[in-house]
């Protein structure tokens, strides 16, 4: 295509976990402004790997904004400048020929650096499994329809519920905090009948095992929500906040009783 | 650990204990600057003010004191710990990272309270001891405070105060609001209204002190 | 050889034939349950679904994914909805129903039993799914929403927004994390299964690579169960996410399971057309936008260069409201994306390279407002204009087909079960539920089916009803099996040549898509036999796979996964030779009506196609499962 952008990229190499990083320069050029963003790193990586170098490592899968694998730090804004758009949904068409863009991985002490823009977040699968369920084993279900939900607490629990985990709420805050994606579920779950029981067991273990792997705290700078491509609102951490407190207020100590049955 | 060591340990208790206190402390700067604006009521209600504070209901006072003071520390220790441990966080810094819309106020939180805390010191040691005032009268309260404020560096150093104390209200109040959880949902979270009026009704109404003397309106 | 293939389908009436067998089926006791370990490969649908509610069950899990965390699978990005016979509609809605649309929407080439099974099971599905926290669209007085789908006559689907994958995979993902918090799943992110390890013919485990460190790694099991889904990106360009893969299951093949029906591929209709040769994937617009679009393309190829504001109405063809007068825009999948190809085909295709048709919302829009069509379809219009930067309020949305699901796959039993003892598949990655074409919103109903309850219960009655000798890693088969994946691997990294694994993974999807897709015949699928070897033999002597084994290496994972696809094309080709009629997905342009309709040959392919593996360089055995109906009559699908 004729109308193809030259453009430089200044991108994170690292080789491994333990490896010392830099930023290395590539020129990407004549790419279609119709690629995504992935897309032309594709092309530069190809053309990489034709010319014996060793191709750029990036995570992504579903390429539909969905699955969450794909994320990096593009000019300093996480998945890049476009709002509720993730790095895959991202198009070139957003930049000009000639731009200059830094690409990094997401940087936090949760977040380890695998390879050049890939980190490790199992943390955030971690602090799932500290709380982030309803506890229902297959076939404990009543009906469906026993339990009314009014139509509000089932829509917000789904705005919460949209996050894909993808982790640019720790990236873009100043913070490294993932108040966003632990408030998320904890909104998610405690707007719903069926998640009451375990509701504020649930955030205090939830908020416990997030300080554990070593995020940030809050202090409600509202990157998170800007960076989010799901566009959750920090509305959630107040929720979460709120669900903290009262259940740290009302923790009872659970009486261990053995044999029973 | 008990359930107190638990909950000041975690990230949110200490967010809620800044809150609680931050609460006592707007709750405190609103109604020093309320009885401040009785200066404009002149030198004998003034002092008679400062007297009933001081002599009177002393006992209250120091009540009210002692509750600012462990304010004050749990407010400072619980910022200074989470700044530390946000530090940490993020162990290797971007070469570019832009801020997209956490504002000014919000950025400069922490060295504005470290300001704000120097400030506190001197200004207790300015007009409650007496010990940086260059004529200190225990009773003519006024006056103290018609004194200082000529002083073009003093009033500067207390108007920048009352500065930072307005971004840090603006900012401190609202996300008060939201970690306490008592913020209802909203469309727009990053709107903060009712901190903004307040910010500056407290900011404005101190300022109008040094303002006042120091452009020579009060003598 | 050839393998036997026992269907194991329970006597009885249809409807009671899964009661009966839960009934006569072996089980566990509680006891012994945690002493069995079970290998789960895949965290979607199937397998998380699987893998939580076998962990729940007592028994020791293991589960693996090759993204970084299990919710990742590609089960997310399903949009549209879940169907299940609830009849909350009262709409005339049934199990039978639900199961005879299933059986003819699968042009007749699925087992009675199983269907009639996914049928009665897909009402507990939303009743769990529910109780898990899947917070489904509701109605204001706070009960369940339901929507038609996909051609349905009745509205059976459940749906939450356009994310109802997403939602569901979320909550098989928590339950799945719970029993990992619970210490009876170890979860394996970032591992590829590259080897089924049989032992005297019983799978008893896997081999895997550890995707950051390289280490290759023996697993040794009781069982397995592959959830590993389809193998859609044979087409290099589909809606599957860039990772999915055939390895998992074609590999298996090789270690001797019947791989049935591959030839059975469904092109979705409503995908946003390519824009370019950059194109790494296609993105699906959920199906629901025919509820309310139109489907056009110009009556004259001259126009198509023309903006469609200009084409006069009289000048366009709705051609699925003109050849399909009672289903229109809501034809069958496969039906809606024959009819766009040969709209292309005649030259009267729009957008770039001339394939892509016109959704349009013009007449929604100006029937119930801009605010309606908005709260129904606001997200999917975002993306669109994302993705090609119109506004589909005013521009009508380009469509093209794309590859999107896979109905067939590894041969299963009545058990889920293999014809390898022990290996077990489920969800897309099997064959079962679908025949030739799969209705929408079924695709998360079978998902979940199998994970949630049909495994769970059938797998008790495998390790139930055999005495499994102690292996261990140590086992020759294991250490041969390693041997052989290191080898290959060594062998891929040696190469040194000049073209990217990426580059044949497209030469193989045009082939594909040319020869092998939408429409087919036998000239051009026998010119894919020939060159689809020829591309493989290039791929093994002129690839070129940077750095080693022993580190993330996404050009090796890549070029493994080729090379699978590299076998595999040639197995779907060689099925949709040898099945001379049409069907579902499967169109045979020898075969159709004299108006261009499918034509089926019941009397001499109401058979599954299993096809056994035969070994290097030789052709593979063809393996015939023959359907029975006795339920439902083999009637001509019409949808005019």
């Amino acid at each position: 295509m004729s109308a193809g952008l030259n453009l430089t990229l200044h991108v994170w190499r690292q080789a491994g976990p333990n490896a010392a990083g830099r930023m290395v320069d590539y020129k990407a050029t004549d790419i279609s402004p119709e690629m995504s963003f992935l897309e032309m790193l594709d092309v530069v990586n190809e053309r990489l790997i034709e010319s014996g170098g060793d191709p750029i490592a990036f995570d992504h899968d579903c390429r539909e904004g969905i699955c969450g694998m794909c994320g990096v730090m593009i000019n300093g804004a996480a998945h890049g400048p476009m709002k509720l758009t993730t790095a895959c949904q991202l198009h070139m068409r957003t930049f000009k020929d000639g731009d200059e863009i830094t690409i990094e991985p997401w940087r936090a002490a949760g977040f380890p650096v695998v390879r050049d823009l890939v980190v490790d977040r199992s943390a955030l699968d971690r602090i799932i499994q500290a709380g982030g369920y309803i506890s229902a084993p297959t076939g404990s279900a009543q009906d469906a329809n026993a339990l009314p939900i009014p139509k509000q607490d089932a829509d917000e629990a789904m705005d919460a519920a949209a996050c894909i985990g993808c982790g640019a709420c720790v990236a873009a805050c100043p913070n490294s905090s993932a108040s966003l994606f632990t408030s998320a579920k904890i909104t998610h779950l405690g707007k719903l009948p069926q998640g009451q029981p375990e509701r504020y067991r649930r955030a205090l273990s939830m908020v416990a095992q997030m300080d554990l792997e070593g995020f940030g705290g809050c202090t409600l700078f509202g990157e998170c929500q800007e960076a989010c491509p799901k566009g959750i609102s920090i509305d959630s951490i107040t929720q979460m906040n709120r669900d903290y407190l009262w259940a740290s207020l009302t923790k009872r100590e659970e009486k261990k009783v053995a044999g029973a049955g | 650990m008990g359930a107190l060591g638990k909950f000041w340990e975690s990230s949110v208790g200490k967010k809620i204990v800044m809150g609680v206190t931050g609460v006592i402390l707007v709750g405190f700067v609103i109604g020093h600057m309320a009885g401040n604006l009785q200066f404009f009521a002149g030198a004998d209600r003034y002092n008679a003010y400062a007297r009933l504070l001081k002599h009177d209901i002393i006992e209250l006072t120091w009540i009210v004191r002692g509750t600012l003071i462990v304010s004050v520390i749990l407010h400072v220790t619980a910022a200074y710990q989470l700044t530390m441990r946000n530090r940490a966080a993020r162990p290797a810094d971007y070469a570019l990272r832009e801020p997209q819309v956490s504002t000014y106020a919000s950025r400069t939180m922490r060295w504005g309270g470290v300001y704000l805390l120097v400030f506190l010191l001197y200004h207790i040691g300015h007009f409650t001891t007496g010990w940086f005032h260059p004529a200190f009268s225990e009773t003519g309260t006024w006056g103290n405070v018609a004194i200082a404020f000529k002083s073009v560096p003093v009033a500067l150093f207390y108007l920048g105060a009352m500065a930072l104390l307005a971004l840090h209200l603006y900012h401190g109040i609202w996300a008060c609001a939201r970690t306490l959880g008592f913020a209802r949902p909203s469309a727009n979270p990053l709107q903060r209204r009712i901190a903004l009026v307040l910010a500056i009704v407290v900011s404005v109404g101190f300022s109008l002190l040094p303002l006042s003397v120091v452009l020579g309106f009060v003598r | 050889m050839t393998v036997k293939l026992d269907s194991k389908i329970p006597g009885g009436p249809l409807a009671e034939k899964w009661d009966a067998h839960r009934f006569e089926m072996k089980l566990v006791n509680p006891a012994n349950k945690r002493k069995y370990h079970v290998i789960v490969v895949g965290s979607g649908l199937a397998g998380a679904a699987a893998a939580a509610s076998m962990s729940e069950l007592g028994y020791n899990v293991s589960c693996f994914a090759y993204q970084d965390s299990p919710r990742r699978a590609h089960s997310i990005a399903a949009q549209g909805g879940i169907n299940a016979a609830k009849n909350y509609r009262n709409d005339g809605d049934s199990i039978r129903r639900l199961f005879y649309d299933t059986i003819k929407g699968g042009d007749f080439r699925a087992r009675e039993a199983n269907v009639y099974r996914l049928a009665q099971i897909s009402v507990d599905i939303i009743d769990q799914c529910v109780a898990q926290g899947v917070p489904f669209a509701r109605e204001y007085g706070g009960l369940l929403a339901n929507r038609s789908f996909g051609g349905a006559q009745v509205s059976r689907t459940f749906y939450a927004r356009g994310q109802t994958g997403q939602q569901l995979l979320l909550g098989a993902y928590q339950a799945l994390e719970k029993e990992i918090a619970h210490g009876s799943v170890t979860m394996y992110s970032r591992h590829e299964m590259l080897d089924l390890v049989t032992i005297d013919g019983v799978a008893r485990g896997i081999i895997t690579r550890d995707m950051v460190s390289g280490k290759i790694e023996a697993h040794v099991a009781d069982a397995v169960v592959l959830g590993t889904g389809g193998y859609g990106n044979v087409f290099y360009l589909s809606t599957n996410a860039k990772g999915c893969n055939v390895t998992a299951t074609w590999r298996a093949h090789k270690k001797g399971a019947a791989f049935a029906n591959p030839c059975y591929t469904q092109i979705h209709p409503t995908c946003i057309p390519q824009s370019g040769d950059h194109q790494s994937k296609l993105t699906l617009m959920s199906e629901s936008l025919r509820n309310d679009g139109r489907v056009w393309v110009p009556k004259r190829r001259e126009d198509c260069g023309k903006h469609p504001s200009e084409i006069a109405e009289d000048d366009r063809d709705y051609y699925l409201e003109r050849k399909y007068p009672s289903f229109g825009n809501l034809s069958p999948r496969d039906i809606a994306s024959r009819a766009a190809k040969e709209a292309c085909d005649d030259g009267r295709g729009v957008g770039p390279g001339g394939r892509g048709v016109y959704l349009d919302f013009a007449d929604a829009i100006k029937r119930l407002g801009k605010a309606a069509i908005e709260e129904r379809y606001g997200n999917l219009f975002e993306m669109y204009e994302r993705i090609t930067a119109e506004d589909p309020y005013t521009v009508p949305m380009r469509i093209y087909p794309a590859s999107h699901y896979s109905m067939g796959g590894l041969w299963v039993d009545y058990n889920l079960m293999s014809n390898v003892q022990g290996l077990h598949v489920i969800g897309e990655a099997n064959f079962s539920d679908h025949g030739a074409n799969r209705l929408g919103a079924s695709a998360l109903m079978q998902g979940l089916g199998d994970g949630y309850y049909v495994i769970p219960n059938t797998i008790g009655h495998y390790l139930a009803s055999n005495k499994l000798g102690k292996v261990t890693a140590d086992h020759p088969e294991f250490r041969a099996a390693i041997e052989q994946v290191e080898g290959r691997q060594r062998r891929l990294l040696g190469i040194k040549g000049k073209r990217t694994p990426d580059s044949f993974h497209k030469e193989l999807g045009k082939i594909m898509w040319e020869k092998c897709g939408m429409a087919r015949n036998a000239k051009g699928l026998n010119e894919a036999l020939q060159e689809i070897p020829a591309l493989r033999e290039e791929f093994w002597q002129n690839v070129t796979v940077p750095g080693s084994g022993e580190e993330l290496n996404q050009s090796l994972e890549k070029a493994g996964r080729v090379a699978d696809f590299l076998e595999f094309g040639e197995l779907l080709v060689t099925d949709a030779l040898h099945r001379e009629e049409s069907c579902g997905g499967h169109f045979r342009e020898e075969h159709q009506t004299e108006d261009g309709e499918a034509k089926r040959n019941d009397e001499q392919f109401a058979y599954v196609a299993a096809w056994e593996y035969a070994g290097e360089g030789k052709s593979p055995i063809l393996n015939k499962e023959p359907l029975v109906f006795e339920n439902v009559h083999l009637a001509t699908r019409s949808y005019k």
